[in-house]
């Protein structure tokens, strides 16, 4: 579905960015293949923003190297991308159709029937003045911006942050269609595990500034067990793949890293919802920090 | 030729199932209760990942399961169609999945993935003779 497997859409190592005295993000490494559907997860302030950010070429970071589909990130890499923030970098003044105007000049690949066709889709009308448009609307008109400048890698800051359920269902569907159709790569922050369940094909985990967990959401579902029982048979297990433990009494849940069951007794093993395997790594992010690169 | 039917999958969320599993079972369920006939067109990936909101990668590949499973065939640049000359399945296909469900957890566990354990199965239903018993389990 894609023009170059082997390249990466986005290649990220050792991305370190500090804003005044706070680190905000922490040696970071993680690839996004190209073609694929990758989810960037955390809790607010992990990080999410300034990352890509960065990955998108408009923050240089203190230490570290972005490359998109192979090249530095950057003015050359700039029309390849496009990228929505959560301000809706729109002008108030404009109304839709003159914006949609404005994106046919700018970028060299713009889509106008495609453009029109997504505003119609919104309920946008040509005629509204941008700046008397809902969050809602505004954020739906920003995502048109960038899915008609047909983009080879989207990136997106929370895109369903702000839409109603119906909005939401409908732009999850576009995106999805734009994956079909032209094997597009996308990358969309979140903070809500429902809202990608289904959609991402690869996680990014950040949490405190650090990548916990970047892997391959099917990989990482089989490759992870939940186990169930009693704590103390729980806390004799090997530290090493132990994710999290969690204990309500003498009862404990925990997250551990394995294929198969570990020998223990009195434990009932399951195979983890995508909800538990990225919340036992978000509820555990100063212990071991998971460095190692796993997306493939 | 067939239609092409209109599939309305439904992904559950909430399920720990992952949606390819989903996607796969409902077609076969669809195929069981006769809503899809040999012949019939099942809806596109493209046309699936804007009406469900799910990755088309992931419809892609329920249909390569269907595919490898015998229920459907890709036809180059058509589409993906029900095959046809299925034999309406026995009333006890519930029981025989059920059995081999415990069989292949066993064998995930051993460290078979499902093409170790779909040539071990194709090796073994080639030497295996109906008994007596599984004939009556046919009627």
């Amino acid at each position: 579905m894609t023009t170059d497997q082997a390249t990466p859409a986005l290649d990220v190592a050792g991305l370190t960015h500090t804003a005044g005295s706070r680190r905000v993000l922490d040696d970071c490494s993680f690839a996004v293949p190209a073609g694929s559907v990758t989810a960037l997860v955390g809790r607010n302030g992990a990080g999410k923003s300034t990352l890509l950010r960065t990955a998108v070429g408009l923050l240089r970071p203190d230490r570290g190297a972005v490359r998109v589909f192979g090249k530095p990130a950057g003015d050359e890499a700039l029309p390849r991308i496009g990228y929505v923030g959560q301000q809706s970098p729109l002008y108030p003044m404009l109304t839709v159709a003159q914006t949609l105007t404005l994106g046919g000049r700018l970028n060299a690949h713009w889509d106008a029937g495609y453009a029109r066709r997504l505003t119609g889709d919104a309920g946008l009308l040509p005629t509204t003045r941008v700046g008397s448009l809902t969050a809602g609307r505004r954020s739906r008109l920003a995502l048109v911006m960038a899915l008609a400048k047909r983009p080879d890698l989207l990136v997106l800051d929370e895109p369903l942050a702000p839409l109603d359920p119906v909005a939401r269902a409908e732009v999850t569907g576009a995106l999805m269609a734009g994956v079909a159709e032209r094997g597009t790569t996308v990358m969309l922050s979140s903070h809500v595990v429902a809202d990608i369940d289904g959609i991402c094909d690869h996680v990014v985990v950040l949490a405190e500034g650090r990548v916990r967990l970047a892997a391959e959401v099917e990989q990482a579902l089989t490759s992870h067990l939940v186990a169930v029982g009693a704590s103390r048979a729980l806390t004799d297990l090997d530290g090493g793949k132990v994710i999290e433990v969690r204990a309500a009494g003498s009862e404990a849940t925990a997250l551990i890293r394995s294929v198969e069951p570990v020998a223990a007794t009195g434990l009932a093993w399951h195979r983890p919802t995508l909800e538990e395997l990225i919340l036992g790594y978000l509820r555990t992010p100063a212990t071991q920090p998971e460095r190692k690169v796993t997306a493939a | 030729m067939g239609l092409v039917v209109v599939v309305i999958f439904r992904i559950d969320r909430r399920t720990g199932t992952a949606v390819y599993v989903q996607l796969v079972q409902q077609v076969r369920q669809a195929v069981r209760m006769g809503r899809l006939a040999p012949g019939d067109q099942l809806p596109t990936a493209r046309e699936v990942a804007e009406y469900a909101g799910i990755n088309p990668n992931t419809v892609l590949r329920a249909y390569r399961e269907l595919e490898v499973a015998g229920l459907v065939e890709p036809r180059q640049g058509s589409g993906t169609f029900v095959r046809e000359h299925l034999t309406p399945l026995p009333d006890n296909v519930g029981e025989l999945r059920h059995e081999l469900a415990a069989w292949a957890t066993r064998a995930t566990a051993a460290g078979l993935d499902v093409s170790d354990m779909q040539a071990l199965l194709a090796e073994v239903a080639a030497v295996t003779t109906p008994t007596p018993e599984g004939l009556r389990h046919d009627n």
